[in-house]
Order: structure tokens, then C-alpha cells, then sequence
């Protein structure tokens, strides 16, 4: 019976006990934060590789996720004379839920996941052990600047994959389904109020913190070569990517 | 600088890896450990820069005890030491020059130009030229170990520690190897300690060997004494014959 109980306990205390961890991580990262010397450089080299090269991607997710959302609602609109909305639906939806939620998901297959690999690499090649033998805190030098480039760089991804987005089921509603350009617009400016442009941007602020402090746990506690560098990508990509849409729900239900 | 390891032990999930080990490196001297492979020699070596802490005993440079220490004060003797790792450790993300100059940007404040001068004399001390632009990935074996030392040796080291500096290469670059170590320890002065298991290098370059097994130093002396050493299990080892317990 005991062997039982641990046997079915032993995947939730391991699970707390990884949660703790990222806890114990993210306080020590704060705590680098703000101690000197501040990284400025390793900053802004971050938040290029974050912000800036991961444009190109989040404007296409953006722009047609925007399209889709307009044929979909146009269709469903129209069986009620409702294609008047379509605009205000898509803009709705992509500044308080699309834009930030697809934007940290592209952004953590592409960034969280290349933090994992290069901070699994380094450890497995026992470059980490050498930032600890030259006195440099790789909390400190590597995952701080991660994390706030990350913080700061997905609220301008979001804001440009809203945009993107509405542009996107703007051409789709007024071009192809021929709605009327002067009501699609109104109707935005009607229905979409700033707090639901902000409330998006802090949600995806929160999803830069975890997907960059879930990718560089799982770099950090890397072991067992090339197989475990796959292994910890993996897994950064899965827990940040629920881990997302989980705080979605919940950063939702008490933010709108 | 002298390094002293007293009454040190250390397990990994149960399993003993060092056990109750005593050792003393005399300063400004080669000291080698050698010992079969997977013998602890590495993670012996990781106490010495306080990358391990022991589960008791002590480690002591000079009179710091450093198993003791917070990571504030650790950070401040880890500048005495430069480190060689076996497969060098180079900053993938960086050039040979940036590599070198990693740690004097982070400790000192001398200027870009400074900083270019003393990187082109580390390379020149380890016998390279024309690399500072090269990534590491552009290198030979040999040459990012040579690389390592000179990010070892940039901040002019009172200790350097050399984690199996000769494994994986070819023995003409193994011999340069040994021969930049002790033009090193010459130049430098520092307190050299080598983890190895190839005994022609070791009797090389050693002032003081030590020989670790079962967790334990079981002989330390001079190469003449651990080359003339009755212990079964030193005499094995330097024969290159497998040692088997009863």
C-alpha cells in the first residue's frame, strides 16, 4: 500500500520540488538584477535576439491569424446580419488573447527553446563551471539578461502582432468580404478600450518571464551530453508552452 | 600558494568518492594526481576551486578555508586561480581574443587597448599568433587547449589547476602540452596541480605525485619514489596493468 501512495506520489513531489526550484531561481535572478556590474550590453544583445529577430515570424503568425479570425467570425456573423462586428471581434481578440498568446508561443519555440540548447551546451561542456572558476555568476550573466530581454521584448511583439493582426482582418473583411471600411474601423474604435491593449501586454510580459526562466532552468540543470540537450529543449518548449496557457486562463479570469 | 585537502569526503547518491583524503600541494611546484579513470581525480580537483563542497573535512588555500566560505568571499580567491579544463570550456559565442580577454574585462579596468596587448602576450606565451579573430570551433585539439591556458593564465594566476590537459591528443602535441606546462610553472611561478592518468607525462612534468585510489591518497612523493613504489596497486598502474580487487 505504501509503495502504492509513492509510487502515485512520487511524480507530484518531484513536480513541486522542480517548481521550487524555478522559484529559488527566479529570486536569485531578481537579486542579480539589481546588484552590479548590470549587463547592459548582454542586455541589448538579448533583446535583438528575442525582439527583433523574432519579427519576421510573429508578423506572419499575427497577420494571418487576424485573416482567419476574420473569415470565421464573417461567417458566423452573417447568418444574424452581424458582419459589422467582424472588425471589432478581431481586434477583441487579438489585443486581450491572440496577439499575446501567439506571440509567446512563437516566440518560445523559437527563443525559449534556443535558450535551453546554449545554456544546455555550456553546461555539458563545463563552460559554466568555467564562468564559476573566473569568479563571473552565470545566474547573473546568463539568465538575467535573458529574462528581462524577455520581459521587456514580448509586450512590443504583442503590440505588433495586434496591429498586424487587425491590418490582416482588415484585408480580408473590407477587400475580400466587402464590408464597409468606415464601420469595420468604427466599430473597433467603439468596442476596443486601452485596458485591453494594456491587460494583453502585461499578460505577455508574464509569458517572456516564464517561457525565459523555464528555458533557462531546464538549460541550467542540463546533464548527459548531446541526449540531454535535446532533452531539456524538449521539455522547455512543453512546460513553458502550457505553463502559458495555463496563466492565460487564470491572468484572464482575473484581469477582464 | 599553498592548497591543502584535510580529513575531505564526498558521496554521490550513496556512492563514496572521496574518503576522508588528506593532501598537501607544496607552492610554486607541479604536482600531479593520477588514478584510474571515473577515480574521483576530477571531482578532487572541483573541491580545490570550490566548484564541490565536501560533505566534511576541509579545504584550505593558503589559510582560507574555502569549504567555509560564502560565495562572495569564494569569488574573491577564485581570482587567484586560472583553470584548464579537459576539453578547454571556450566560450562557443565568442572569438579566441574575447575568450582571453573574458576575464580581465570582468575583474580588471584596464582599457581595449591594454586589454589587446596582454591577450597578444598570453597567445604568445602559449606559443599561438594570428587566432585572436578565430572562433573556436576553427581549432585544433591542441590549439584550444593552448587557447584555455591563456584565458587560464590572464589574469596571472598564483594557482592553476589542469584538469587531464594531455587526453585526446596525439603525442607530439601531448608533448608540447607538457613542455608549455613546466615553461609555465617556470614563468609564472604559480602552483601547478594536474589530474592525469598518462604516466610518460607525468613523470615528465611532476615535481610531487600523488596517486589517488579508492578515495583515498595512497602515495605521494617524488616521481623517483612513486616510480620505485612497493605499493601493488601504484606499481600496477604505472605498468598499465588492471588492478582487480579480491
Amino acid at each position: 500500500m505504501l509503495r502504492f501512495f509513492e509510487y502515485v506520489g512520487k511524480p507530484f513531489v518531484l513536480l513541486i520540488e522542480a517548481f521550487g526550484k524555478v522559484i529559488l531561481l527566479l529570486v536569485s535572478t531578481i537579486s542579480w538584477m539589481v546588484r552590479p556590474p548590470y549587463r547592459i550590453h548582454e542586455i541589448f544583445k538579448q533583446m535583438e535576439f528575442v525582439g527583433v529577430n523574432s519579427l519576421p515570424v510573429v508578423i506572419i503568425t499575427g497577420a494571418f491569424t487576424g485573416m482567419v479570425l476574420a473569415i470565421q467570425t464573417y461567417y458566423g456573423f452573417k447568418m444574424f446580419g452581424g458582419e459589422s462586428l467582424v472588425g471589432a471581434t478581431v481586434a477583441l481578440s487579438m489585443t486581450r488573447e491572440l496577439g499575446p498568446a501567439i506571440t509567446a508561443l512563437m516566440v518560445t519555440g523559437r527563443v525559449g527553446s534556443a535558450m535551453a540548447a546554449e545554456i544546455g551546451t555550456m553546461r555539458v561542456t563545463e563552460q559554466i563551471d568555467a564562468l564559476y572558476t573566473m569568479s563571473v555568476n552565470p545566474v547573473q550573466y546568463l539568465i538575467m539578461p535573458r529574462v528581462i530581454a524577455s520581459i521587456m521584448m514580448l509586450p512590443v511583439l504583442t503590440i505588433v502582432s495586434d496591429f498586424i493582426g487587425i491590418v490582416g482582418g482588415y484585408f480580408v473583411g473590407v477587400r475580400l468580404l466587402n464590408i464597409n471600411s468606415g464601420i469595420f474601423v468604427a466599430r473597433i474604435i467603439e468596442f476596443v478600450a486601452l485596458s485591453d491593449i494594456v491587460n494583453g501586454l502585461i499578460k505577455s510580459a508574464v509569458f517572456g518571464l516564464i517561457l525565459s526562466l523555464v528555458g533557462c532552468y531546464k538549460g541550467f540543470g542540463t546533464f548527459g551530453g548531446a541526449a540531454g540537450v535535446g532533452r531539456a529543449t524538449t521539455q522547455s518548449v512543453v512546460i513553458s508552452s502550457v505553463s502559458i496557457l495555463i496563466s492565460d486562463y487564470f491572468l484572464t479570469a482575473v484581469m477582464f | 600558494m599553498k592548497i591543502e585537502l584535510l580529513n575531505v569526503c564526498k558521496s554521490f547518491k550513496g556512492q563514496v568518492v572521496l574518503d576522508n583524503l588528506n593532501l598537501t600541494v607544496e607552492p610554486n611546484k607541479i604536482t600531479v594526481i593520477i588514478g584510474k579513470s571515473g577515480g574521483g581525480k576530477s571531482v578532487l580537483l572541483k573541491h580545490v576551486i570550490g566548484l564541490i563542497r565536501p560533505d566534511s573535512g576541509s579545504v584550505f588555500i593558503g589559510d582560507d578555508e574555502i569549504s567555509a566560505l560564502n560565495d562572495k568571499k569564494l569569488n574573491e580567491i577564485r581570482k587567484n586561480f586560472g583553470m584548464l579544463f579537459q576539453d578547454a570550456a571556450l566560450f562557443d559565442s565568442m572569438t579566441v581574443g574575447d575568450n582571453i580577454a573574458f576575464p580581465i574585462r570582468e575583474h580588471t579596468r584596464f582599457s581595449k587597448a591594454e586589454i589587446d596587448v596582454i591577450v597578444k602576450e598570453k597567445l604568445r606565451q602559449v606559443g599561438l599568433k594570428r587566432v585572436t579573430q578565430k572562433m573556436p570551433s576553427e581549432l585544433s585539439g591542441g590549439m584550444r587547449k593552448r587557447v584555455g591556458l591563456a584565458r587560464a593564465l590572464a589574469l596571472d594566476p598564483k594557482i592553476i589547476l589542469f584538469d587531464e590537459p594531455t587526453t585526446g591528443l596525439d603525442p607530439i602535441m601531448c608533448d608540447a602540452i607538457d613542455r608549455l606546462i613546466v615553461k609555465t610553472q617556470r614563468h609564472t611561478n604559480a602552483t601547478c596541480l594536474v589530474i592525469s592518468h598518462d604516466i610518460d607525462s607525468t613523470f615528465k612534468i611532476a615535481h610531487k605525485v600523488a596517486m589517488l585510489y579508492d578515495g583515498k591518497i595512497i602515495e605521494y612523493g617524488s616521481p623517483d619514489k612513486i616510480k620505485w613504489s612497493e605499493n601493488p596497486v601504484v606499481k600496477n598502474f604505472i605498468a598499465g596493468k588492471s588492478i582487480s580487487k579480491h
